[in-house]
């Protein structure tokens, strides 16, 4: 039998094969299912399918009373519960004029940053577990841990804590918290840095992340991509410096931005934001000012009627939050803009032309959270 | 003491106590190796995954009593199925194919107020009230989301329920 | 403006938010009435954001304009969404622009009967996904939307759970 040719090769018949990763997956990080068209082990298209934790959050909040929505934000992204619980209260505060006061806006920018940490942390276990990498995962959680102690004696509970309030913050920190931050800040900074040491420049993770899924500045834009996917195309934008809000413009920090736009810049992103996120927390705790910690305490609120559009940075990119009253105790009409919603619109850019085995590495980078995707 | 050579253990109090032949029923044995390694599918539906997730890990520590750190993916293999999250009427059909997946025996825990009976979305049209309206569950944990200590007592509460169904052959009343 | 707390008042009516036009926004203003000027529409303010009311059929040149001028540049959609008023719908674009640094709101009002309104999908790839959701949760159609499939409900999902018209769903105790 002679040597099959080039010729022979280039006459074989080949078909396009497509393989559904189901809503149960191991790497899908939740309930996503994708159905890809593959040709050999090279992607040709990818049709998401989203949906499978749609809770209806947006129809739910118009039959709750504004206090009571802020339940439903903490289980939007269930990952960065003080970021989002802190947009809404922004909106409502917006549409009916109030601030809250100062030391409740260090209060939030603190918990913000440690809570921003947090989800850093899960991303850098779940991205790991994604490459194949077991040990950085539990170390990761084990600095989490130790954030989520601290968020419980703070607010009563470890993950949905209904602690921002409309118009400052539930309740003043606990008296040892001093004590408890001072002794938590030198080991998180141990913790990240053992995190980053054990991954980041590992030669497997570097072979598998760096020239993967690229996307460049332009692209990403259109598409409407926020946060650390397009930090790490090399565009500085991050909304507590374009448009602070809540205090941010009195804190020093940088915004680390990327060169090639890979799954691995978008990695490193977050990791530095965990440094910059410490470095906010400790400006935050040093020049904490005394005062109330609430405008207006707990009552039944009837915003004026209008409507306000705020816009905050969370952990996964910018989210927005729509808000349209009309005099009433409950809201009229409540949208929100997720970042993961509209980073997962650009998945099916970046999986052309990539193999099988990137797919995974790809859909890991852009720190998915499906609870926000389907509200 | 005695004159150990090599690897060879001294003789323990349970070998003195009663060497050789230990007698049991069938059904306890089975059970005891059942309940002491539960491989649980990886069905983590939202905000009560991560609760789960901690569980597993280092601090919680899932391992020691038997459920695997890495957990199972496929339904084929496991025999615990922790639904965690709320559960939206797309779903319900990918749901139930798994369950049907899984080899018997098998257990369902219903982690969360979402899997219990809808929890704060009552109000939504998309959400199945309760993961029992769909398949049989064995253990409810509640908590919106639990504690991993609370689904460590939920898991404690399934090893103790399977070691009392051995005696009623299978599923209880 | 900052009260301190004080638990024995039961209600509290926010007085209403008056809030005037920051310098970039006015200099906005005036930017957005030249530069629709062709386009029939009138300009105005929500609190602190500039926004503008178009007729639908005027839709997508006048987002075509916002991104391709070189003085506004606004290249990023932000939100697209719908609500539903009782009478009309009202369609709202949030739109940003990163490097002036400004965002814009535009507003179409369509009839609550029949409800059609152009795609901007031409204009920004971004917007597949929230036209998708807005017609299956509203009832909205996007003439010119290339694939208006269902996202978010599942299949055999009948009427328009975004409306107001659509009832709460009613728990039953077993």
């Amino acid at each position: 039998m002679a040597e099959p040719t080039r010729q022979d090769l280039d006459e074989l018949e080949t078909v396009e094969i497509k393989v559904n990763m189901g809503p149960q997956h191991p790497s899908t990080h939740g309930v996503f299912r994708m159905v890809l068209t593959i040709d050999g082990e090279k992607i040709v298209d990818c049709v998401p399918h989203i949906g499978y934790l749609h809770r209806g959050s947006e129809k739910v909040a118009e039959g709750e009373q504004f206090h009571q929505v802020v339940t439903l934000f903490d289980r939007l992204d269930y990952l960065a519960n003080f970021n989002n619980e802190l947009v809404y209260c922004m909106a409502v505060e917006k549409v009916m004029g109030l601030q809250a006061p100062e030391r409740a806006q260090y209060i939030r920018v603190l918990l913000s940053e440690l809570q921003r940490i947090a989800s850093h942390f899960l991303l850098v276990s779940s991205f790991g577990l994604d490459t194949g990498a077991l040990t950085p995962g539990l170390y990761a959680f084990r600095g989490r841990e130790r954030i989520l102690m601290l968020f419980e004696a703070v607010s009563g509970a470890r993950m949905m804590h209904n602690y921002f309030h409309i118009g400052g913050v539930k309740d003043d920190l606990p008296e040892d918290f001093d004590k408890r931050l001072g002794e938590l800040l030198p080991i998180l900074k141990f913790d990240i840095e053992e995190c980053d040491k054990l991954l980041s420049f590992n030669e497997v993770f570097l072979a598998r992340t760096r020239g993967v899924g690229v996307i460049d500045t332009a692209t990403a834009i259109d598409y409407g991509m926020t946060g650390c996917g397009l930090r790490a195309t090399g565009l500085a934008y991050d909304v507590r410096k374009a448009q602070p809000y809540s205090s941010y413009e009195k804190f020093d920090f940088d915004i680390p931005t990327g060169q090639h736009g890979d799954c691995w810049d978008r990695y490193w992103m977050r990791v530095q934001e965990m440094y910059q996120s410490l470095r906010i927390v400790e400006q935050a705790w040093k020049q904490m000012p005394k005062g109330p910690v609430n405008a207006i305490g707990r009552r039944l609120l009837r915003p004026p009627k209008g409507e306000a559009y705020v816009r905050a940075e969370n952990p996964r990119g910018e989210i927005g939050v729509y808000l349209v009253t009309d005099g009433t105790d409950k809201p009229y009409r409540l949208k929100v803009r997720p970042p993961s919603y509209c980073n997962l619109v650009a998945l099916q850019h970046m999986l052309k032309n990539q193999y099988l085995a990137d797919c995974v590495v790809i859909f890991g980078s852009l720190d998915i959270v499906l609870g926000e995707v389907d509200r | 003491m005695t004159s150990n050579v090599g690897n060879t253990p001294s003789p323990s109090l349970f070998d003195r106590a009663a060497p050789g032949i230990l007698v049991a029923r069938a059904e306890d044995v089975f059970a005891m190796a059942r309940k002491s390694s539960l491989w649980a599918l990886s069905f983590g539906l939202a905000c009560c995954a991560i609760e789960m997730m901690s569980a597993y890990m280092a601090h919680h520590d899932l391992d020691r009593f038997g459920v695997v750190t890495l957990p199972s993916p496929a339904p084929r293999q496991a025999d615990l199925m922790i639904v965690a999250g709320t559960v939206v009427r797309k779903m319900a059909d990918p749901i139930k194919l798994l369950y049907a997946q899984m080899p018997e025996p098998k257990w369902v825990i219903a982690m969360g107020s979402c899997a219990t009976n809808g929890g704060p979305y009552y109000r939504s049209y998309s959400v199945v009230m309760g993961v029992d309206h769909i398949i049989p569950v064995d253990v409810y944990v509640p908590g919106c989301p639990p504690r991993p200590e609370a689904l460590l007592q939920g898991i404690i509460t399934l090893q103790e329920k399977i070691m009392r169904d051995a005696r009623n052959r299978g599923r209880s009343a | 403006m900052a009260e301190a707390h004080s638990p024995r008042e039961s209600r509290h009516v926010g007085t209403e938010a008056i809030v005037p036009l920051s310098e970039k926004a006015q200099a906005l203003q005036t930017l957005v009435k030249e530069a629709f000027a062709e386009f029939s529409h009138e300009v105005g303010a929500s609190l602190d954001l500039v926004q503008v009311t178009v007729a639908p059929d005027m839709l997508v040149p006048l987002c075509q304009t916002a991104k391709d001028d070189p003085r506004l540049d606004f290249k990023l959609i932000l939100l697209l969404t719908a609500v539903d008023y009782k009478d009309r719908f009202q369609m709202v674009y949030h739109l940003q622009s990163l490097t002036r640094e400004w965002t814009l709101v535009v507003k179409a009002d369509l009839p609550y009967e029949d409800p059609h309104v152009p795609s901007v999908t031409s204009v920004w790839r971004g917007a597949d996904w929230y036209e998708r959701e807005m017609h299956e949760l509203f009832g909205v159609v996007f003439d010119g939307h290339p694939n208006l499939a269902p996202l978010l409900l599942w299949e055999g999902f009948e009427g328009y759970p975004g409306r107001k018209s659509y009832p709460f769903y009613d728990y039953q105790e077993w």
